[in-house]
């Protein structure tokens, strides 16, 4: 394999998970899946640790929240919220493509091709309304409904 | 099938998160529209109903089990990204061991304080 | 549909490597008058007879049949040859080798790995009865509807477009890819096949089907129609039923009846004797 050393490589690395064509919807739902999902994991072990202040009883709790109450931490939180709405239901559909639902049958090719991709895109698209739906209802109770 | 069966668990697990989530969700940030439905009791980060909350048996198991169950999922969802960048095999066993080493860890943690938590007996009014 | 609506004077924006003279890839461009029905490939070969006889590529029967010429043409890997250049609607077509494989030379990309992976998922017929395939008295009984499960998966011509596509093989050396996964899954979900248990290892391995998170772009680019994604996610969708009903052994289909009544056609010429004998 003296020969391959001089092959150039060409590897798209992690430029590659985030894009590099014109490929459909699902491409760069796949990237913000990931995203999305090593922000939850971030916050959820922080959250661990937060909410166990806990243990230290109500005093020690009453302060960790007085200093989590800032306008930033109130945008962070409710970025998460949106993460979750993104997350949850793009995985639900993920759980359910993964499965073989909602994705045909499979059948002779017959030019122009229709994958299944593009006949789970509906679904998808769905998908999506519903996550713009839960971020809208979550902006409403986050911002415009102050308690 | 070693393989198969954690993707299998990370299925369950996520439809485990994206029920109690939801629910842990709707109670915590929801909760000024669940207000003008009804269903609100008041401030949901205020330390009296937090521990109230806490001291229910209902939502100790659910802590407990969104606890493992997010674990899981986060942890198997970053060794899958881990496991994507090329590993060498030995990095591959070493990333294997510390994530269920840190998820075990994190999850005695949490259920250790969901317990003192719940067990606590001053704190109620 | 107005065939001819592209411009008549259009660029071939080209990346260009020898590694024997270059350190670097670089750009060349090249002008090129296009005809109607003129597909990148032919641009490609125009610029090779009048412009620069170092441009390099594979190519092969220039109808879409052998895959040899994927490239990544105008921000998606196709093939060169069933591509027509008016259809791209730009007076630029940028041209590079297909991602995620190694360069060989200008739009040579090096296939040996994704051949070496075809071959792990064992891409043939595996029967328990050995004798009888190396030696067959009839053929393995086959419905039309048997049929159908894997005929789409059959029509991969291995030109690699999937996996420039794939955002896993992308950084996951040791993946196996959408082509080859599709390919255990052609073979698996064949009736008369009974390897399932033989390809197991590879296909449900760590860098096997879970490396796939139904990103979709490998179907979109196939140029046959056999959408890897979707074989990929019926080998998740087996792989659960069988988790769910206890693993099963898997039975090939029978072998039908020899052909005992059927009669010589006297109108069909004989096949001339064979020219070596062992």
């Amino acid at each position: 394999m003296e020969k391959n050393k001089q092959h150039l490589k060409n590897k798209l690395g992690l430029l590659g998970w985030l894009g590099g064509g014109r490929y459909g919807m699902e491409r760069y739902a796949y990237a913000l899946h990931r995203l999305t999902g090593l922000g939850l994991l971030t916050y959820f072990i922080l959250h661990i640790f937060v909410t166990g202040t806990r243990i230290a009883g109500p005093q020690a709790w009453q302060q960790t929240m007085q200093s989590f109450s800032t306008p930033w931490f109130k945008f962070g939180e409710f970025l998460i919220f949106v993460c979750f709405a993104y997350h949850g239901l793009n995985g639900l559909r993920l759980g359910i493509t993964e499965l073989g639902l909602m994705l045909g049958k499979p059948a002779r090719p017959i030019y122009p091709y229709r994958s299944s991709v593009l006949r789970q895109r509906p679904f998808f698209v769905v998908v999506m309304i519903l996550v713009a739906a839960m971020i809208v209802i979550g902006g409403t109770d986050f911002y415009l409904l102050n308690r | 099938m070693r393989e198969s069966t954690l993707w299998f668990w990370h299925l369950l697990a996520g439809a485990v998160i994206l029920i109690l989530l939801a629910l842990h969700m709707t109670i915590m940030h929801l909760d000024d529209l669940m207000g003008l439905l009804g269903l609100s009791h008041g401030d949901p980060i205020d330390q009296k109903i937090v521990f109230a909350r806490s001291q229910q048996v209902f939502f100790m198991i659910t802590y407990i089990l969104l606890l493992g169950a997010a674990l899981y999922h986060g942890l198997y969802g970053l060794r899958t990204i881990l496991f994507e960048l090329t590993l060498s095999r030995t990095l591959e066993r070493t990333v294997n061991i510390i994530l269920t080493v840190s998820g075990l860890a994190l999850f005695v943690y949490g259920a250790y304080a969901a317990a003192v938590i719940y067990l606590m007996k001053e704190v109620q009014p | 549909m107005s065939q001819t609506s592209g411009p008549s004077e259009v660029v071939f924006d080209v990346l260009r490597y020898n590694p024997e003279k270059d350190a670097k890839p670089y750009r060349q461009e090249f002008t090129v008058a296009v005809t109607k029905g003129m597909t990148v490939l032919d641009g490609l070969v125009w610029i090779k007879e009048n412009l620069d006889p170092t441009l390099s590529w594979r190519s092969s029967c220039r109808m879409g049949v052998c895959g040899s010429c994927g490239m990544f043409i105008n921000g998606l890997p196709r093939l060169a040859c069933a591509n027509q250049v008016a259809h791209l609607h730009s007076d630029r077509v940028v041209i590079k080798p297909l991602p995620n494989f190694d360069i060989i030379k200008d739009l040579v990309p090096d296939l040996e790995a994704f051949f070496t992976r075809h071959r792990t998922v064992k891409p043939y017929l595996i029967r328990r009865a050995v004798e009888e395939q190396n030696q067959p008295t009839s053929e393995y009984f086959q419905s039309p509807q048997e049929l159908v499960q894997y005929i789409q998966f059959a029509y991969c011509i291995k030109c690699g477009l999937c996996l420039s596509a794939c955002p896993t093989v992308a950084t996951d050396d040791r993946y196996l890819g959408p082509q080859a996964l599709a390919q255990a899954w052609r073979y698996s979900a064949d009736a008369r096949d009974e390897g399932g248990k033989d390809r197991e290892q590879e296909v449900y391995s760590s860098h096997g089907v879970f490396r796939c998170h139904f990103a979709g772009a490998c179907s979109e680019v196939c140029p046959k129609g056999v959408d890897p994604a979707f074989a990929i996610q019926l080998l998740k969708q087996d792989l659960f039923k069988r988790k769910l009903s206890g693993c099963k052994e898997q039975h090939g289909s029978p072998v039908t009846a020899p052909i005992t009544e059927a009669k010589e056609n006297p109108k069909i010429p004989k096949a001339p004797a064979p020219t070596l004998t062992k």
